[in-house]
């Protein structure tokens, strides 16, 4: 005879509980705070749609966001191409293979902030080998008063972190091409850069879309090494979004308009997501379907 | 196209190789006739693939010559010696359709836009994919992209040679053997110089004109599939070929008789021999049982449908016979004869030719049978 009874719940339970705590929960927090408005003591009054109108209207978001966007495009129009050039120069099996591999990992491995206090170091024109050096030759160079040296410091850290990740998954995409084509490609006379465009460029592509997605997110969201580094300035020269809403949040106590801010900062870097991310497959598709 | 000649060619994947054992290929002298199909057939690591790709210039020997046409081509890059490969594995360029694939080669080498399309056309027509010209390759069957892979070899009109390597690997089996066939046909119209890597023999024994049977780094035997079948060159080719193999008898040899298991059988003829091991190879089915001859014992009975493969004792020796269809196992079978003709002698597993020449007219298949 069968039993039913309802104990299959408990085993789910746990998965429950930890979602709720980990994303639902505060997620809803930050919905509520961004309805509301609250001056201290626990008190709060319903506020509506009000902060998101004027976050909507917020000169301050709208220059973090271009700032955002400017910073996003810079990384991945420099990070996409360098990754696939370091990946087509790593040597394909042997010691060096590993030995390359090894190098390329390290910098992944690096804490956010480290990486922040390495370059706010290595930048600076006093102690610093690279600020110092710049100094030395002639460069203006000081990435605490300079827009262009903190927006400079602040990409090139980024690109010394994170072209790694894109290296090594092009170069995982390269190691799944057979042999075979490359010899084809000899036999049929292709130019190196043919053997690029109609070989590697096409079976790189899947691991290509998912290495500039993440690299897209990942910028997008981009907080504690430019916090550590400049802090968001000069001014507010690198106060990115993320940047800027801590010191919403937390700095002025703002908690409704950085609310709402979270939100929608969410919601654009899902959409952009998802619309990337359909617009690349449907290309597979097109290219790859009958 | 072109005759391939192989000048005391070898070759050794080490820095500095000592011994015979250290080389891939050894030492190997041979033209390959112009507009001959040629298959090569061996095992696993038999080092045939080595030579394709030396032949195909992929891989650069460490000794001797490769020459196209009597010129030196030993260092020329691939591209350079104008050769086309199909390789185990389909190659086409995915992000292209088949016209665009077959035009690419033509592209790369400069030649007017007409033309290209002209080639194109009828190279479509050569490999029967007319229709599917302005499709994407890379959504196509296995079998049609090995077919886009010949076509950009065959898209090249002077060509020196087509070579497959293992091409019918990943392929259905049912389109196996249309393949086999259309690539035959291909050759017999157009005669372009092939040479097939394989290791199977039925493959290479109904493609080829001449099958170059590889076996250890070596090349142990060039020849028709008939004199393969016929007249084994070296223990390896009778036991690689046919199915079962041949069988090996160890042998003493007097006069025009040998001597195998305590039992004279007459030769027919005297075999030159200089002391080494002596073995006689008879193939399964140039076996006969009957009541005298060479004792022996059936342990077993294996029906292949087209045939029946029985499986004897022949002093603890393991030999196989075929009997044909209908023409069972005669009852009271205790000893074995050979078919007149079908016995080769081996010393040192090298055939020796007997006094006066080979018996003309090799199809002894059939008075046999």
């Amino acid at each position: 005879m069968k039993t039913e009874n309802q104990k299959a719940w408990f085993l789910v339970l746990p998965v429950l509980i930890l979602v709720a705590f980990s994303a639902v929960i505060p997620l809803m927090t930050v919905v509520n705070y961004s309805v509301q408005d609250t001056f201290g003591n626990n008190q709060f009054f319903w506020a509506g749609l009000a902060w998101f109108d004027d976050m909507l209207h917020s000169e301050r978001m709208w220059n973090a966001l271009g700032r955002q966007i400017v910073f996003s495009s810079i990384i991945l129009a420099i990070e996409v191409p360098l990754g696939v050039l370091v990946a087509r120069n790593m040597p394909k099996k042997g010691v060096w293979a590993s030995v390359c591999l090894v190098l390329m990992a390290l910098p992944l491995l690096i804490p956010w902030n480290v990486v922040g206090t390495i370059w706010q170091i290595f930048g600076r024109v006093d102690i610093g080998l690279l600020g110092y050096t710049l100094d030395a030759l002639g460069v203006d160079y000081n990435y605490t008063q300079g827009f262009y040296a903190a927006w400079a410091t602040v990409i090139v850290m980024d690109v010394w972190h994170w072209t790694s990740l894109v290296a090594l998954l092009a170069y995982a995409g390269l190691q799944s091409i057979p042999d075979a084509y490359y010899q084809a490609a000899k036999i049929d006379q292709a130019s190196r850069w043919s053997v690029f465009r109609y070989i590697e460029l096409p079976k790189m592509r899947g691991v290509l879309t998912i290495a500039i997605l993440l690299r897209f997110m990942d910028s997008f969201k981009i907080y504690t090494e430019p916090f550590v580094l400049t802090g968001g300035g000069p001014g507010n020269a690198t106060t990115f979004l993320s940047i800027d809403l801590v010191k919403m949040a937390l700095g002025q106590f703002d908690l409704g308009p950085a609310a709402a801010f979270s939100l929608m900062y969410f919601l654009v870097i899902m959409v952009i997501s998802y619309v990337f991310y359909i617009v690349m497959t449907n290309l597979d598709k097109e290219e790859g379907g009958e | 196209m072109a005759k391939i000649t192989l000048d005391t060619l070898a070759h050794s994947y080490l820095d500095a190789p000592q011994s015979p054992e250290d080389f891939a290929l050894k030492e190997l002298n041979h033209d390959w006739t112009d507009g001959e199909a040629y298959a090569l057939l061996g095992p696993s690591g038999c080092g045939k693939s080595t030579l394709l790709n030396i032949i195909s210039g992929l891989l650069i020997p460490s000794h001797g010559r490769v020459l196209f046409d009597g010129r030196d081509v030993t260092h020329l890059p691939t591209a350079e010696r104008n050769i086309a490969q199909v390789f185990q594995f389909p190659v086409v360029y995915d992000t292209m359709t088949v016209r665009q694939n077959l035009a690419f080669p033509l592209k790369n080498r400069g030649l007017p836009a007409d033309e290209i399309r002209d080639r194109v056309a009828r190279v479509g027509r050569m490999i029967d994919m007319e229709d599917a010209l302005d499709r994407r390759a890379s959504g196509l069957t296995a079998d049609a992209k090995q077919k886009i892979s010949l076509g950009r070899g065959m898209v090249r009109d002077d060509v020196n040679a087509l070579l497959f390597d293992e091409p019918l690997t990943v392929i259905d089996p049912h389109m196996k053997w249309e393949l086999r066939t259309q690539l035959k046909t291909l050759h017999r119209e157009f005669g372009h110089t092939m040479i097939y890597v394989t290791h199977d023999q039925t493959e290479a024994l109904t493609f080829a004109d001449k099958v170059v049977v590889m076996y250890d780094g070596r090349v142990v035997q060039i020849g028709t599939p008939d004199e393969l079948f016929e007249r084994p060159g070296h223990t390896f080719v009778g036991y690689f070929i046919g199915s079962p193999g041949m069988n090996l008898f160890d042998a003493e040899i007097e006069g025009t008789a040998a001597r195998i298991a305590g039992t004279r059988v007459e030769l027919g003829a005297r075999y030159p021999t200089s002391g080494g091991t002596l073995k006689i190879g008879v193939r399964p089915e140039y076996i006969r049982m009957g009541e005298t001859g060479i004792p022996a014992r059936v342990t077993r009975v294996e029906d292949v449908g087209r045939h029946k493969i029985v499986r004897l004792d022949v002093d603890g020796h393991p030999v196989a016979a075929i009997a044909g269809e209908g023409q069972g196992v005669p009852d009271g079978a205790t000893h074995v004869q050979f078919a007149e003709g079908g016995v080769n002698v081996y010393e040192n597993d090298w055939r020796v030719t007997p006094e006066g020449g080979d018996r003309p007219g090799g199809r002894i298949r059939e008075d046999a049978a």
